[in-house]
């Protein structure tokens, strides 16, 4: 006890103290200047950039000597009804993961938690394992099951049923089914294990007298485990609630293939952005779009970080 | 005590986590055993369980072929696998200790600089005009190495919070006071306490690197022979979306591979995109989801 106080008053408020303290950290502040150079390249140096949308492009004379245009990139991109559908789409795709995955992996870990035997571990590494496929292989194992002339479901369970095949990559009302079950398919593993780490962690005192008392599983779960569960379920949430205005770039272009006529229902923000960079080279329109979307991200992070900080201080981002 | 209760909860829980475990293995089956099926068989019945003829005509099309384009995509996913994961681990690691010093100078200051990045950012586009005019890594290696997979924010302040809590400052600073330089340490005291951690956030870069085809769908336009085997699968799925969209031939596709490919050619190439992970999954597994249980904690 004593060292540790003499050691903490060591480096004292005086000049000397501070330089004292720089000729003994500056190995450690080279150490990490790689680490801190990397996050400027990255991420800080594109920044400015971002004035990218109050431009009108142009590649030849750079971003900076580029002719400013005021808003006129943003009321063009508002006026379009692209703005409102990737918006929409961006968002309510998000809400519907949240409540799927959310309820899913809760009744997946409820049930692993509760199930005795050797196999429990497995079933856990098992259903873990879509988190670990690349977006691009998951396309494939869709479009194994979905391709128009021989996808498994065309070929051999429609069939079944006496129902003709589907045009499935040109009819785009299908799309949120089949999107939001492989993103169910890919995540819930892996909420499932935060969940689960969280449920082992509950005192068994509450189960043991609702037990004697007669209390049902049911019972059990919804007065003891869904009340206990309650700070993981809103903290989960509210992080995912910061996220609701980005969306994961592969799962909108690589599963549905890019397909012109499934856009109404798979064009988010990201897939907008990049298309209009890189295939239409729209970079006015794509830049306010990038920017429209970190600018509500970045209001969204901080506001569900507030909340998050005042339900749960250690939970915080911040 | 078992109650009948208990019994039924039991069987039918086995039951359903059975149900769920086949549907998250029933793709990558039907993906692999579509590989291993005659083309011919495959166009009449479609993607099937039970093919009505088997055949090794994909590997050996892809190996005898196009042996070399798919070699070296696969030689360069492996590469960009170990250079991305150990640089990343050089650059992770000293600054999660550092930061994790409570009287280094600035501490603070730092923290929210690398913090602020998970916070906030630019977007693709000024992303990508940074990187392509200022660094120019359009159609090089670079390109494939350094957008946002070299480092992150998230895994720096996972590594940070376990340094904090899994190495005690008191045996640092014995370490200081037995004339230990800061680098020493680091290197010999601090490191190896942290491995576990360490060896949790090789293997999310080590994943991340793999799986990616990001990079090289933005970055790589002409340069298709520095292709990781990710963008190479991706390139075959365009050229199915071209099919689909009844468009002109597709420019600039690697080599060989510029023809429609084959249906059973492609799953065979994705089984091979997937057979690493398939590999090594077994053996980090536990680690993996510990980490899981660590980053959910926080964030």
């Amino acid at each position: 006890m004593n060292i540790k106080e003499s050691n903490t008053r060591l480096p004292t408020a005086s000049i000397g103290g501070k330089a004292r303290q720089y000729r003994r950290f500056w190995p450690v502040y080279l150490m990490m200047l790689p680490g801190l150079i990397y996050l400027f390249i990255n991420n800080y140096m594109p920044l400015p950039g971002a004035i990218v949308a109050f431009k009108q492009y142009n590649a030849r004379l750079g971003i900076y000597s580029s002719k400013w245009v005021g808003f006129k990139n943003f009321e063009y991109l508002f006026r379009t009804s692209d703005a409102w559908v990737i918006t929409r789409n961006t968002i309510l795709y998000n809400v519907a993961f949240i409540i799927v995955n959310t309820i899913l992996a809760i009744l997946v870990a409820v049930v692993l938690s509760e199930l005795t035997g050797k196999r429990k571990k497995a079933y856990q590494s098992v259903i873990l394992l879509p988190n670990l496929i690349s977006t691009v292989i998951i396309s494939y194992l869709v479009f194994a099951f979905f391709s128009v002339g021989s996808g498994f479901i065309n070929k051999s369970i429609l069939p079944l049923f006496g129902v003709a095949p589907v045009s499935w990559y040109s009819e785009a009302k299908h799309w949120p089914y089949i999107i939001i079950f492989v993103n169910a398919w890919r995540s819930v593993g892996y909420l499932c294990i935060i969940y689960l780490a969280t449920l082992m962690g509950f005192d068994r005192a509450y189960y043991e007298s609702a037990l004697i008392d007669g209390a049902s599983r049911l019972k059990q779960f919804w007065y003891i485990t869904l009340p206990l569960l309650k700070p993981t379920i809103v903290m989960l949430t509210l992080m995912a609630i910061g996220r609701i205005f980005y969306s994961d770039f592969g799962l909108f272009y690589q599963v549905p293939m890019n397909q012109g006529a499934l856009y109404a229902t798979t064009n988010t923000i990201d897939t907008y952005v990049y298309r209009g960079l890189l295939q239409l080279g729209d970079i006015s329109m794509s830049s306010a779009a990038g920017l429209y979307q970190s600018a509500i991200g970045f209001v969204l992070v901080l506001g569900a970080n507030m909340l998050v900080r005042v339900i749960d201080r250690d939970s915080a981002l911040i | 005590m078992k109650t009948r209760e208990d019994k039924v909860f039991q069987a039918l829980g086995h039951t359903l986590m059975t149900v769920l475990s086949l549907s998250a293995v029933i793709p990558v089956i039907l993906m692999i055993i579509s590989s291993l099926t005659d083309n011919e068989a495959l166009l009449q019945n479609g993607y099937s369980f039970f093919p009505s003829q088997w055949s090794l005509y994909a590997y050996q099309w892809v190996f005898d072929s196009n042996g070399t384009v798919v070699m070296r995509a696969y030689g360069i996913s492996v590469l960009l696998t170990a250079v991305g994961t150990a640089l990343s681990l050089l650059m992770t690691t000293p600054l999660a200790y550092g930061l994790s010093k409570p009287k280094l100078p600035w501490r603070g200051a730092l923290t929210f600089y690398v913090f602020f990045t998970m916070l906030f950012n630019g977007g693709l586009v000024p992303t990508y005009i940074n990187y392509t005019s200022v660094f120019g890594v359009k159609d090089t290696f670079y390109g494939l190495l350094v957008p946002s997979l070299l480092m992150n924010a998230f895994n720096v302040l996972l590594m940070k919070s376990y340094f904090v809590a899994g190495v005690p400052n008191e045996i640092l600073e014995a370490a200081n006071i037995d004339g230990a330089s800061e680098m020493r340490t680091m290197v010999s005291v601090a490191i190896p306490m942290a491995k576990p951690m360490i060896a949790t956030i090789a293997m999310f870069v080590g994943i991340a690197y793999w799986n990616d085809w990001n990079n090289g769908f933005i970055y790589l336009l002409k340069r298709t022979d520095l292709f990781s085997i990710q963008n190479l699968l991706n390139r075959l799925m365009q050229n199915i979306q071209m099919l689909a969209t009844n468009s002109q031939q597709v420019s600039n596709a690697g080599e060989g591979l510029a023809k429609i490919p084959q249906a059973t050619v492609r799953m065979a190439m994705a089984t091979l995109g997937i057979l690493p992970i398939m590999v090594v999954y077994p053996m980090i597994q536990k680690n993996f989801v510990k980490g899981i249980t660590l980053g959910g904690v926080k964030g």
